[in-house]
């Protein structure tokens, strides 16, 4: 089931490239389309930055998750590089389950 | 080529694009280590990087399967989350002029950072150098980089001790990062956390992201028919 899920995802992916570099521009300027596969993502990343940190299966938690995304607020406000900010989110939560067993 | 482009503007497009492609390359290692500590299987991670081949598509995937959702619901996100590729190639179509093998080549990297190192470019020359440059580069690496990630990342034990499942929602954050300059981005934004989290306690594991995918999908359509005048705060 995951290997079907993974290579169907895969394809999909593959094919919405392929699409973009093969139908004619046009479709581009319908403003509708524009608007929604800019908005896509930005909904998208935000449920999933909420979802990985507040929840746990179908329970919402507040553990050392949120320490660690509150390390890489800061990180990216210092304008750190992606995978400082991705190490600084782990390095915080591992250092707060050292001091907060549990957590 | 169809029109001739200074050496040393070409070389300086090159260097910028391999420095690019070095560090997204790298960032597979988190990748690689978050995808077998949510559960993949070393192959199963390397098949992501290798066909998917879009960062945030296959952080998608794994976060969800990780936290007990179903592969279907991290299958959807992903292609949802794919689909900015589709507007990305719309774009570079007529920009790289590419045809007939080159085209299904080239499309399989079309992502954030090829095609931000191609769209700013003032000769096909140039578009392409910085397109083929930095795609390569960062197909090699992240593929690369991902097998290294997911083999240390099956060495190192539980992954919680390392904040590992911490790192996933920095990684998404960060990807998520550079688009709330916009206003109307970070109401989105909250707007979509917000949908999430409320749907957490009464859906199953994925599907709250989904339905965040929905909110934007409803938003972006319902924007249009209040049309220019009650257009959002700030534009």
């Amino acid at each position: 089931m995951t290997w079907v899920a993974i290579l169907g995802a895969g394809v999909g992916c593959y094919l919405l490239k392929l699409a973009g570099v093969s139908l004619p521009a046009r479709v581009l300027d319908h403003p509708v389309v524009e608007r929604v596969a800019d908005l896509i993502p930005v909904a998208l990343l935000a449920a999933l930055v909420a979802v990985q940190v507040f929840a746990d299966g179908t329970r919402l938690t507040l553990d050392a998750r949120a320490l660690g995304l509150a390390a890489a607020v800061v990180a990216l406000l210092l304008r750190a590089p992606f995978l400082v900010v991705v190490f600084v989110a782990a390095l915080a939560a591992a250092l707060a389950r050292i001091v907060f067993p549990g957590s | 080529m169809t029109d001739p482009a200074d050496p040393a503007d070409r070389r300086s497009v090159i260097r910028d694009s391999l420095g690019v492609g070095i560090a997204t390359g790298l960032y597979g290692v988190s990748f690689g280590a978050v995808s077998v500590a949510g559960g993949l299987s070393v192959l199963q991670t390397c098949a992501l990087s290798l066909v998917m081949f879009t960062g945030a598509s296959q952080f998608a995937f794994v976060g969800v399967v990780a936290a007990g959702g179903a592969p279907v619901s991290g299958a959807l996100t992903a292609l949802m989350l794919g689909t900015r590729n589709t507007l990305y190639g719309l774009k570079l179509a007529p920009l790289l002029g590419f045809r007939g093998w080159r085209r299904p080549a080239a499309a399989q990297v079309v992502i954030d950072e090829s095609t931000a190192m191609s769209v700013t470019r003032e000769s096909q020359a140039l578009a392409r150098a910085g397109f083929v440059a930095t795609g390569l580069s960062v197909f090699v690496l992240w593929n690369l980089f991902t097998l290294v990630g997911a083999v240390a990342g099956n060495l190192i034990g539980d992954p919680r001790t390392y904040g590992l499942d911490a790192a996933v929602g920095g990684a998404f954050l960060a990807l998520l990062w550079p688009r709330l300059s916009d206003p109307r981005n970070r109401m989105i934004a909250v707007c979509g956390a917000a949908v999430a989290l409320g749907a957490v306690p009464v859906t199953a594991a994925g599907v709250p992201v989904l339905v965040a995918g929905g909110v934007a999908l409803l938003a972006g359509v319902l924007t249009r028919s209040a049309s220019d005048p009650t257009e959002l705060p700030g534009r």
